[in-house]
């Protein structure tokens, strides 16, 4: 059974002027069909302004479709009793981490999120001791969070997310703040959610970069789902990403320009690895 | 026309238990018209360097020069120093407040004490600059995209005309198209505006095809002042840092691994392109 399913997902903003009047409307997202499974790292790729975020808030009930519906664990999102199952199930991380830390101490803050579904206090302690150590926050469970860099408190908002157990967490552009090692940090986490707990993992983010190791990327252009595949398949398509205002990984790219000059390199070279074998291999 | 500093130490928290040194022994100089990068891990103190620049913190030791005087002295004016040195924070477009685009950027000009004609002119000027139609000119800022948002902003910076330009993160948050437009924009304000371009960024991809010297700070320190190539040959400093070199250079140091004779200091992908081919004999 898919864990994430939609059908015709359509989502529209009404813009209004000063007094109200309906001005038009907008439609961020235009008939998306998703359907993920249990356990898969997804990517979601897509310029500014696409529909990626608005998209991605309807998996854990903060917008509901205008039309088609969605399927998170089999509940609609559209029952409102089942809200806060839906948003146990899958839980969210934002772009920037100080929106999202509320604690003085960093276990509090990771311990917040059960506590408000009431679960036993010893169990608490556990869930948040799980947690730091997955993200490896754990050494820093008794420091205030204004004290920690970029990459730690988005790790610490991650933990926050993960002590809830849910099946699936959706990333929204967790690194844009960040620098190199904040990103790597945060990136690394997330994958060892998906290798070790094997948990969902969504990713919505802006560097092709970090998009290298999904099972499927997913590429968003005004509201629509325009490619998807493997990184592979999509990177193979160098033109079409730049039409959409996207990139690929350099060491893609620089595969892409010798292929160009007549060196004799396959599509969608994803590492520099699999660059310099290639280039061990061509005549 | 230079920024000079010479010996500067800034710290935070003097005489406290929580003296913090954010710059230690700083020394460079940049000249008129010159691109220079700054990159540095978070905390490295790029931020308060940057801050040095037009005044808004102060040395706590040495001295900072623009155009050979000291702006710690009593008599400088450092609104003066402000309106050559704009400064373009981070996410620029959360400081935009006004009802209109082109009312946003009159702003500054306009705290210059300068006449109306004058502020609307540069105003004009500023928003042709960075390339945004007439007919968004009495949108309100708000509707607009984020990388249209962040372009106002710069502008609302260019109408005071500064000689130097110092942009922090000026790409974060944006899609690579966008990215690309607005680094675009700053290199035709360097080459045709003729003014100096210091570009304060985490990506070393942005800085190495962009910058023609690199600043790299850590801890406080200036430790690496040179062109790209001559920094990103220090591979293993500038991870220890916690910086990265650009991709293309780690290919060639992975070829030049594999056994091939293969220069290193390649940090663009035409570069590489050119090296690459050469290695194949093509």
């Amino acid at each position: 059974m898919s864990l994430i399913k939609s059908e015709k997902l359509t989502f529209e903003y009404i813009r209004r002027d000063e007094e109200g009047n309906v001005e038009g409307i907008t439609r961020a997202v235009d008939e998306v069909d998703l359907d993920i499974q249990q356990g898969q790292f997804i990517a979601i790729l897509g310029h500014n302004g696409s529909g990626k975020s608005t998209l991605a808030k309807h998996i854990n009930a903060i917008l509901y479709p205008t039309e088609g519906s969605v399927w998170v664990d089999g509940m609609n999102t559209r029952e409102e009793k089942k809200v806060w199952d839906i948003r146990q199930t899958a839980g969210m991380v934002f772009q920037n981490p100080d929106n999202q830390i509320i604690g003085q101490v960093v276990e509090e803050d990771v311990g917040f999120g059960p506590e408000n579904l009431g679960v036993p206090t010893n169990e608490i302690w556990s869930r948040v001791e799980e947690s730091l150590k997955t993200v490896g926050m754990w050494e820093y469970r008794k420091h205030s969070p204004n004290k920690l860099s970029g990459g730690q408190k988005q790790r610490v908002s991650i933990a926050g997310v993960i002590a809830m157990h849910p099946k699936c967490i959706v990333l929204d552009e967790p690194t844009a703040m960040l620098d190199p090692s904040g990103r790597y940090e945060v990136i690394r986490a997330a994958r060892a959610l998906n290798d070790v707990e094997k948990m969902t993992v969504i990713l919505i983010t802006h560097y092709m970069e970090e998009v290298i190791f999904a099972d499927r990327v997913l590429v968003m252009d005004s509201g629509k789902v325009v490619m998807q595949g493997t990184p592979r398949e999509v990177f193979s398509q160098v033109e079409k990403l730049k039409e959409l205002r996207l990139d690929v990984p350099q060491v893609t790219l620089l595969a892409y320009e010798l292929k160009k000059k007549g060196l004799n390199i396959p599509d969608g070279i994803l590492t520099t690895k699999e660059l310099v074998n290639a280039i061990n291999n061509c005549r | 026309m230079s920024i000079i500093f010479n010996h500067v130490c800034h710290s935070y928290d003097t005489d406290t238990q929580l003296k913090t040194d954010a710059l230690k022994d700083v020394s460079f100089k940049i000249d008129d018209g010159e691109f220079v990068g700054l990159i540095g891990h978070t905390g490295s103190g790029k931020s308060t360097l940057v801050q040095h620049m037009n005044g808004l913190m102060l040395p706590t030791s040495g001295e900072v020069y623009f155009d050979g005087k000291d702006i710690s002295d009593k008599e400088y004016s450092l609104k003066e120093l402000r309106s050559n040195v704009g400064l373009v924070f981070q996410y620029p477009e959360h400081q935009l407040f006004e009802a209109t685009v082109f009312e946003d950027v009159c702003f500054g000009p306009k705290n210059l004490g300068l006449e109306k004609k004058e502020v609307e002119l540069r105003a004009f000027q500023a928003l042709k600059l960075v390339g945004m139609k007439e007919e968004l000119f009495y949108q309100s800022p708000f509707d607009m995209s984020g990388g249209q948002k962040r372009r106002v902003a710069i502008a609302g910076v260019l109408a005071m005309k500064p000689r130097v330009l110092v942009l922090d993160e000026p790409t974060a948050g944006l899609d690579p198209k966008g990215r690309d437009e607005i680094l675009e924009l700053i290199k035709k304000l360097h080459d045709e505006e003729k003014i100096t371009i210091v570009l304060v960024s985490h990506s070393m991809d942005d800085v190495a095809n962009y910058a023609q010297r690199i600043l790299v700070m850590n801890k406080g320190e200036l430790i690496f002042d040179d062109t790209p190539k001559n920094v990103f040959k220090h591979v293993n400093e500038l991870e220890q840092m916690g910086l990265a070199i650009p991709q293309v250079t780690y290919v060639m140091h992975a070829l030049s691994e594999a056994g091939y004779d293969v220069s290193t200091d390649i940090s663009t992908l035409p570069e590489a392109v050119t090296e690459i081919l050469r290695i194949k004999n093509r």
